[in-house]
């Protein structure tokens, strides 16, 4: 355990201290203590900026199951080093923004923060962890944490459905990703993402290479919320806002991107990848930004914003790709822009979308609502707000001279330089990227300005609002002014990113290609497609706004809610449904019918392994001899088993039960086990007085009522059950007996006396050979006994209906 | 106290007798275990059948002055030894359950073994004797 | 005397089941009682039986009987001990609260 392993993990430890913080320490905010943890981390994943941006990576590793090559080795380069300072730092202000956004008194905080807390480690995890395996299991975290913070206001059914929406498609997904994984190690035998890199070749020309692909990409996309998965966002934002600006747009959602930009050196540079990525990102570009046009509720309409800026983040990582199709290992901007565009603009989309979240998140605090028919004028009322509001959605609509700018600027220029490419039938299609990127622009404009002119001016209107309006606390409008602060100075001064942050980052995604330059600038000239194409936002956008009035009656407009979720309502109610039938037709409350099912399975699959395998065989030259007096005794244990179903008197049952315990102890004595023939004698000793104890108390037994047809079944499968262990008896007798098997008891006879000083080989197997085993069993007796005693003492209130 | 009984009599003064032979014979049998057949799983089951008997044939309540013991811590001390055993090995940089032995001589005894797998088996016997009883008095205590 | 034992196993086996199908909770209770008891005999005549002298060195003979599956039985006999006494305390409790021991009148409602 090195001091990054440690840094990693120390989420998980301090999220079992939150529960006594909150507890004894009433007076203090919990969040207070919170928020020391991403602070530090910050400040300690800062220290590492000097290594990645020398191109130089940190490697420790530490074995967890060696044996299957699954070690938690966390390697720190450019691209993880970005998503670890995105992760930390907004979760600084995260934390700080949520210290007053819920009150200390009403809210549940200590489930709050550890949820927090965990989300935040299983995402450093992710991005620090270089085995596949560790990733996955911290993936999965991250959507159990996610959905623990989407139904954290868990009597709202808005919100437990928002919980099982996201929990379904996001751990689909991630099993997917694990079946891909595994076929990734099926054709590479290794988990470690580097030595995946460097067998980018030779997973390339295996015939698993596209399903390992699709199956990586599926989890990807239905973390990063890509079309059709991109349903269980909007309805995560049930989640308090901290939470939505936190995990639901700058760091949660951006895992998958990090998955293909991390897995790009493995996949890129075939037509698939390129292809797939890169429409399903320009469809959810796209469809993102018409459903945000439409949605009345801030939240929603950042929630569809995200999910098309998502979209804007994979069209970009999947064009890039094209460099390793054309690789001749130095940088050539017509291919590598994609890639800088898109690790520019995901640092730019985690700074003014955090911002816009926590303003939607005050409006929502201060004014208790978030429709936009509702809300307006509030400029007047909050200044700061409305201007960090005014911030971001400027950034986001591609305005200068914010950072969103810079970055749509590249991002068109990216879709433009698609044209000029000359291979996977680009020459053709490719001119639809630019087409797309300049329509979901113009949505994107248009939406933004819907936003603001909605919710921060015309005319106020005091008698939609349940409270008396004002502006925020200052404590809450710290965080979102430090981000919107951020999205002037990345916009004003890009290139002091360009060389710490950006180019590690890049070359991690490209290990390659050498030589990146970036340098990001404000003005390319007249000459410049991107700027023509950011005028044209511009102009159609207002354009687009003037004529709201005629086309906001229409129904595109009035229905806001996305058609697809219509298909997954019915996929999930047909999944009830169908449970619920088939639960009915086979939980019957009947312990006769479960213990049939067993029975009846049991026969079944013992006789297939039977006949499947030809295992059936009897042994008759090995067997030892039956004396007259083995006879006896077989005979009339025999005769005692069959009599006990027809007993109907419970003391005769009880007294032939134990005929047949100490029968079975003279069996023993003849195997010649003679602890067995102890144990056996005095279990059985016990036993009676147990049942003698018990039966006082008990009804009589009585004839069974059941009906004929109930019985014979009975009997079938009982006989059923009878055959096929007397078969399996015969058949590991013969084989047993064979003369080529050594049986492993040899060992025994021959150790026990040297290695365990006893001469008793029984007793010495128990305590010395398998010792372990015998602690567990006495364990198992312990539990047993407490089990009795708690059935018998404890008394819970109401205990009759239980 | 209930009236002792005539019938109850007899039984009562051979249960005396038998308890101690029972238990005297099981504990023979615990420490026999490892040469001959025995060991902590018969040693306990036939106290815990002596411990038995000598409830049932007195009343729970008068045995239990006699006999001031909490079957249940019982089974705890009884687990901690077996688990101490194999703890103790591990301090000694051993893999956990480790059993050692060696002949010593004794001064009454003469040579005797003393294994490490004493203690473990006392801890199965501690336990098997206490679960048996503590069974046995859940439900005959139960109204 | 392997092959004997066998059939006597296949019938316990037949009337533990037959047991543990019946209506009434004691007589599923004795169900598991001999479905143990059939186990353990399974096991001990896999090895084969009487192949020698009982498993104790100081008997010093050639040949000894498997003393690893007596080992394992003679766990299982304590196991099934303390298995057998809660299952018959469960049942004991079910009887107090709900005043039979018909399995038919003690199925739970549908929505359970």
């Amino acid at each position: 355990m090195t001091i990054l392993h440690w840094a990693t993990l120390s989420p998980f430890l301090f999220a079992l201290l939150i529960p006594m913080l909150y507890k004894y320490i009433k007076r203090i905010h919990t969040g207070w203590f919170v928020l020391i943890v991403p602070l530090v981390l910050f400040i300690y994943f800062l220290s590492f900026l000097p290594v990645t941006s020398s191109g130089g990576s940190v490697n420790q590793t530490l074995n967890w199951v060696p044996s299957l090559g699954i070690n938690f080795n966390l390697y720190v380069d450019g691209l993880s080093l970005l998503f670890a300072l995105l992760i930390t730092g907004i979760g600084t202000l995260v934390v700080l923004y949520s210290i007053y956004y819920l009150s200390k008194g009403t809210e549940k905080l200590n489930n709050f923060y550890v949820y927090l807390m965990m989300f935040m480690g299983a995402m450093l995890g992710i991005v620090l962890s270089d085995n596949i395996i560790v990733i996955y299991v911290f993936w999965e975290v991250t959507s159990i944490a996610s959905s623990l913070l989407i139904s954290y206001w868990f009597y709202r059914k808005k919100s437990i459905d928002g919980a099982v929406k996201s929990m379904l498609i996001t751990v689909f997904g991630g099993l997917s990703m694990l079946g891909g994984f595994s076929l990734l190690y099926v054709i590479s035998g290794t988990f470690s993402i580097r030595e995946l890199i460097a067998n980018a070749d030779m997973i390339a020309e295996s015939s698993l290479f596209l399903p390992a692909m699709l199956l990586v990409l599926l989890g990807a996309f239905t973390k990063s919320a890509q079309f059709p998965f991109h349903i269980w966002l909007p309805d995560a934002m049930e989640a308090p806002t901290p939470v939505s600006a936190y995990l639901h747009s700058a760091t949660m959602v951006k895992a998958g991107i990090y998955l293909v930009a991390r897995l790009t050196p493995v996949f890129g540079g075939s037509a698939e990848w390129f292809w797939i990525i890169s429409i399903a990102g320009t469809v959810t570009l796209f469809w993102g930004s018409i459903s945000a046009v439409r949605q009345k509720d801030l939240k929603s309409l950042l929630a569809f914003s995200t999910i098309s800026q998502l979209g804007l983040i994979m069209t970009l990582l999947g064009l890039g790709s094209a460099a390793f199709y054309y690789s001749d290992g130095m940088e050539d901007s017509l291919y590598t822009t994609a890639v800088l565009a898109a690790v520019f603009h995901l640092v730019n989309h985690a700074t003014f979308k955090g911002s816009l979240f926590m303003t939607a998140g005050i409006v929502d605090h201060e004014t208790g609502t978030r429709d936009i028919r509702k809300l307006g004028g509030l400029m007047t009322i909050m200044p700061i707000t409305a201007t960090v509001s005014l911030v971001g959605l400027a950034s986001m609509a591609g305005l200068p001279p914010f950072n969103g700018f810079l970055s749509k600027e590249l991002f068109l220029q990216a879709t433009v330089n698609v044209v000029s490419f000359d291979f996977f039938n680009l020459e053709t299609w490719g001119v639809l990227f630019p087409v797309f990127a300049f329509v979901a622009s113009v949505l994107t404009f248009l939406y933004c300005i819907i936003m603001f002119a909605k919710a921060f001016t015309g005319k106020f209107k005091p008698e939609n609002y349940d409270a008396h309006v004002h502006e925020a606390p200052w404590g809450m409008l710290i965080s979102p002014v430090i981000l919107g602060s951020l999205v002037i100075i990345f916009g004003l001064f890009p290139n002091i990113l360009s060389s710490s942050i950006i180019e590690p980052a890049m070359a991690a995604i490209m290990p390659h290609t050498q030589g990146f330059d970036v340098k990001i600038s404000h003005w390319h000239g007249w000459s410049s497609p991107a700027l023509w194409m950011t005028i044209g936002v511009i102009v159609f956008g207002l354009g687009l706004y003037m004529l709201m009035n005629k086309w906001s009656q229409t129904s595109f407009y009035l229905k806001e809610r996305d058609p697809l979720n219509q298909v997954y309502d019915n996929w999930y109610d047909g999944l009830v449904k169908g449970s619920q039938t088939v639960t009915r037709i086979q939980m019957t409350g009947l312990l006769r019918d479960y213990i049939a099912y067993m029975a009846i399975f049991i026969v079944m699959l013992l006789g297939y392994s039977m006949i499947r395998y030809d295992a059936f065989a009897i042994d008759t030259a090995h067997v030892s001899e039956v004396t007259p007096y083995m006879w006896l005794l077989v005979l009339a244990f025999t005769a005692a088993t069959i009599a006990v179903p027809f007993i109907n008197n419970r003391l005769t049952a009880v007294i032939v039960i134990s005929v047949i315990g100490f029968l079975l102890s003279l069996f023993f004595v003849q195997f010649r086990a003679p602890d067995l023939a102890l144990t056996q004698l005095l279990v059985e000793t016990v036993t009676i007085i147990l049942f003698m104890l018990v039966f006082q108390r008990l009804p009589k037994l009585k004839k069974e009522k059941s009906r004929p047809r109930f019985k014979l079944v009975n009997l079938i499968v009982s006989i059923g059950v009878g055959g096929i262990f007397t078969m399996i008896a015969l058949s590991s007798f013969a084989f047993g007996s064979d003369v080529n098997y050594d049986s492993i008891a040899e060992y025994f006879i021959e150790n026990s006396k040297e290695l365990a000083g006893g001469y008793n080989m029984v007793n010495v197997i128990l305590v010395d050979f398998r010792g372990l085993d015998t602690m567990l069993e006495i364990l198992v007796l312990a539990i047993a006994a407490l089990g009795v005693y708690t059935l018998i003492k404890l008394r819970l209130k109401g205990s009759e209906d239980v | 106290m209930k009236p002792i009984k005539s019938n109850e009599v007899m039984l009562q003064t051979l249960t005396r007798i038998l308890v101690f032979i029972v238990l005297s014979f099981s504990i023979y049998l615990l420490f026999a275990g490892h040469n001959q057949p025995g060991g902590g799983f018969i040693g306990g089951l036939m106290t815990a059948s002596g411990i038995a008997l000598l409830y049932l044939s007195f009343d729970i309540k008068s045995v239990k002055q006699s006999l001031p013991i909490n079957f249940i811590t019982v089974i705890g001390i009884g687990l901690l030894l077996a688990v101490g055993t194999g703890i103790a090995t591990m301090l000694l940089g051993y893999p956990f359950l480790t059993q050692f032995f060696d002949y010593f001589y004794l001064p009454v005894f003469g040579e005797a073994e003393l294994t490490t797998a004493i203690p473990f088996d006392i801890g199965v016997y501690l336990v098997v004797v206490g679960a048996a009883i503590t069974i046995f008095l859940s439900i005959a205590e139960d109204d | 005397m392997e092959i004997l034992i066998s059939v006597m196993i296949g019938v316990l086996f037949t009337v533990s089941t037959y047991l543990l199908l019946s209506r009434s909770l004691l007589r599923v209770v004795f169900g598991t009682l001999l479905l143990s008891h059939g186990a353990h005999l399974l096991i001990i005549t896999m090895a084969g039986l009487q192949r020698g002298v009982s498993p104790l060195l100081s008997l010093d003979a050639d040949a000894y009987t498997d003393p690893l599956v007596q080992a394992m039985v003679l766990t299982a006999i304590v196991i099934a001990f303390g298995v057998t006494s809660f299952i018959l305390v469960l049942s004991y409790r079910i009887y107090k609260v709900h005043q039979t021991d018909d399995l038919e009148e003690l199925r739970g409602s549908a929505d359970e």
